[in-house]
Formats: structure tokens, sequence, C-alpha cells
């Protein structure tokens, strides 16, 4: 069976395959510690001390303590692992989806409203050069 | 015998329950999706299923990285709500089956699909926005759920065809059930949506509205969908949409279309649902 990377032509998207999924671990399971109330409040109140349980790179901690999105996502983050740092920040998914797109919230929510954002353009790589 | 009556496909937004959590259902934003539902929590009050078996996703709370099951099924007595980090939805705690969901853990694996059992399991916004979405806020639920947890966080997730055929073996298991049943099976995830990157926010009215056509009449052609195609045209989450195949696969090819209806957006997703009956039962 073939596990050629068919998607990677999509634009503006992290498939969350095996590859990221391997270099993601520690940051992901950092995220996941989130789910308990306990755990939220220890991390905001010494970010640095608390991610020094997690043997994830510099580089993604460095995501983390910046909150950059997008590249949690590039460095093996899983959007439904991330979103429980966005809830730690009481951020709500869709504050979430809006920061990922550089767009401001209130733009973001109208285009949601609006239909969402299209398909036409935004089905290959070559549609965003 | 027990049988499957009827199978039902919607989405499992978690705004869809901060909205009823928070009572702000019938504002704007909100009243169009709800209005879609009314009919269908009218119709499965009149059905009155003695159990729903509810085929979602875990969204990394129950399961983590540690451990990703292509296939769960719930075989416990009670299932705790999850804190999924805004705290715990309050709804009532979802009583199981034991007695049916371990007779179809024993069919089904001799039928070749290598499930995982699970007796202890918390669930989320997957398995209760479409209770809610299906039975309003009753104190408690009006009767027990066996949870079908399939993998669709870690790619690649079962394929449509695969999930198709585990709703065939599911049927096969209900039926071979000894007692008098009314079972529901409801099909939930999608529609199209993204939710990471830049591209999250991703609508295709097109790409929905042909998939619950052929949820309607062509469920074979569905369920031999792409992965691609889901990622490409529904987005990076949309791929939820295998979950649908699985109900479809527990109900006749012929299934008799009840209702449906369509909505964008809740929060960042086109919300489908669908409610389709067996004409032989």
């Amino acid at each position: 069976m073939s596990t050629q990377k068919d998607y990677h032509d999509i634009p503006g998207t992290y498939v969350f395959d095996a590859e990221q999924s391997r270099k993601g671990y520690h940051l992901n399971m950092f995220c996941m510690s989130l789910r308990s109330a306990e755990n939220r409040e220890a991390f905001l109140s010494d970010e640095a001390g608390y991610l020094d349980n997690w043997p994830m790179t510099a580089e993604q901690r460095q995501t983390v303590l910046k909150r950059e999105w997008n590249e949690m996502l590039k460095l093996g983050g899983n959007v439904y692992y991330t979103a429980k740092l966005a809830a730690t920040d009481k951020l709500t998914f869709q504050e979430l989806a809006a920061l990922m797109t550089g767009m401001g919230r209130e733009e973001y929510r109208d285009m949601m409203i609006n239909g969402g954002r299209s398909i036409e353009g935004n089905r290959s790589k070559s549609e965003w050069t | 015998m027990a049988r499957i009556v009827a199978g039902a496909g919607m989405s499992h937004v978690p705004a869809i329950g901060v909205a009823m959590d928070t009572g702000i259902t019938g504002d704007d934003y909100w009243s169009p999706l709800f209005a879609g539902f009314e009919k269908s929590r009218e119709w499965i009050k009149e059905v009155n299923p003695d159990a729903v078996i509810v085929v979602y996703n875990d969204h990394a709370t129950a399961f983590s990285l540690e451990i990703i099951p292509t296939f769960a099924l719930g075989c416990a007595a009670e299932y705790a709500i999850a804190d999924e980090g805004w705290g715990p939805r309050p709804v009532p705690a979802v009583k199981g089956h034991p007695e049916l969901a371990w007779h179809m853990a024993q069919s089904i694996i001799l039928d070749e699909f290598d499930l995982t059992l699970v007796n202890k399991m918390e669930v989320d916004h997957g398995l209760t926005v479409p209770l809610s979405l299906m039975f309003g806020q009753p104190e408690e639920w009006p009767c027990p759920v066996i949870p079908l947890c399939v993998n669709v966080v870690q790619y690649p997730p079962p394929t449509g065809n695969r999930c198709y055929n585990l709703g065939k073996a599911i049927r096969r298991a209900v039926e071979s059930f000894d007692k008098d049943m009314k079972v529901v099976i409801l099909g939930t995830g999608g529609m199209s949506h993204q939710l990471q990157s830049e591209r999250a926010g991703l609508i295709n009215a097109e790409f929905d509205n042909a998939f619950l056509d052929m949820m309607a009449t062509d469920p074979e052609k569905a369920a031999s969908m792409p992965h691609v195609e889901y990622l490409r045209e529904a987005g990076s989450e949309g791929v939820e949409l295998v979950m649908w195949h699985v109900m479809r696969g527990a109900i006749d090819k012929d299934a008799r279309e009840v209702h449906r209806h369509y909505h964008v957006p809740a929060s960042n997703t086109a919300v489908g649902h669908i409610i389709l009956e067996n004409t032989t039962a």
C-alpha cells in the first residue's frame, strides 16, 4: 500500500501524519497535560519551569512560550492538542483559528458568517504563489 | 431480535454545545442552525430508541498520542463528561449498555474487525453535542448510549470503505442480539471545516451538499472517496466525514430520507444533518 503524501500540495495545511506525529510527540503531550485545571494553573504561574517536564526541542519550546500557533503545527503540533494551550489562554477555537490565518477576530468571524473561506483558489499550492 | 431502525448523520461542533449550555440558541447567529433540528427531536421522540450507537471521534481527550485505537467500542456502564480545557459541559453523565456493547464486541471481532474495547472513558463534545442536538437538555439522557470512537486525528483515519463495512458488521451484531430492542445509529463529525493554519475557515458547500446527496442515494460511491479529496475539498478536519460511512453501512442501502438540514456557520464549521430510516424493519 502506497503511503505517498498526495496531500502535500494542499496550501496552508499541515496534515498530522506519521512524520509530524513523531516530531511533535512531546509538544502534544505537554498540551495534553493542560486538560486538568490544576495543570493549567501551574503552567500559567511558571511557563518555563513547567515546560522543563517535557523533553521537546528548544524550537518547539519557543513556539509555546511565544504562542506561535502555526509554527507549533509546523514542528509537529496537532491543532486538537494546541487548542488546549489556547483554552489555557481563554481563547475560543474560533479565536485560535483567526490567529492562525493572520486575520483579525472580527474579520474572521465575518468571513465565516458570509459562508467561510471559498475552496476556489485554495486547492493547490500552485494557486497561492 | 434487536434491530437498527434508522441512522442519522450530523456535525458535532463544540460551539453548538456551548450555545446550548449558555442559553443563546435563540439568537440571530444560532437560531437558524437549531431550527433544523426541531424536526429531528420530534422524530427521535417518536422513534423512542432503546439505545443509540454514537460513532464519533475523541479529540485528544480520552485518548492521547500514547494509545491511538483506530476503532474503540465503549462497553462501560457509564461515561463521565470530559474537561476539554474549558471545563466539563454541564450535561448528564452518559449511561452505557454493557450487555449489548459486549455482545457487539464479540460479534464484530469474530466478523474480523479488530476492535479496541474500552471500559473506562471520558467522553468529549464529539459524543455529547450529537446527544444534545437530538435530545435537547433533559435531566437524564433518555436511553443508553454505545460510543464507537474512530481515530481521525492521527493521519491516516480508516478508509471510507472500511468504515462502511464496519457499519455492516455493526448491523449484523445488533441483529444477532437476543433482545427486542430498537437501535438508532448516529454518524457524527464534519462537514467541511479546517481549524488549522492559514487555510482555516475553509467551507465547501458544494462538496457538502453532494456528500449529503450521496448519503441519501449512493452510499457506496461516497464510501469510495479517497482521504486526499476530503482533505483538499472539505478541509483538514473535514476528513471526520468518514465516520458517517459507519452509520450508513449499518442501515439499508435504499434507506428512506426523512429529514435534511445544512447551515453555515457554527463557529468554524459547516453543519450538515440527515436522517435515514430503514424501510425493511
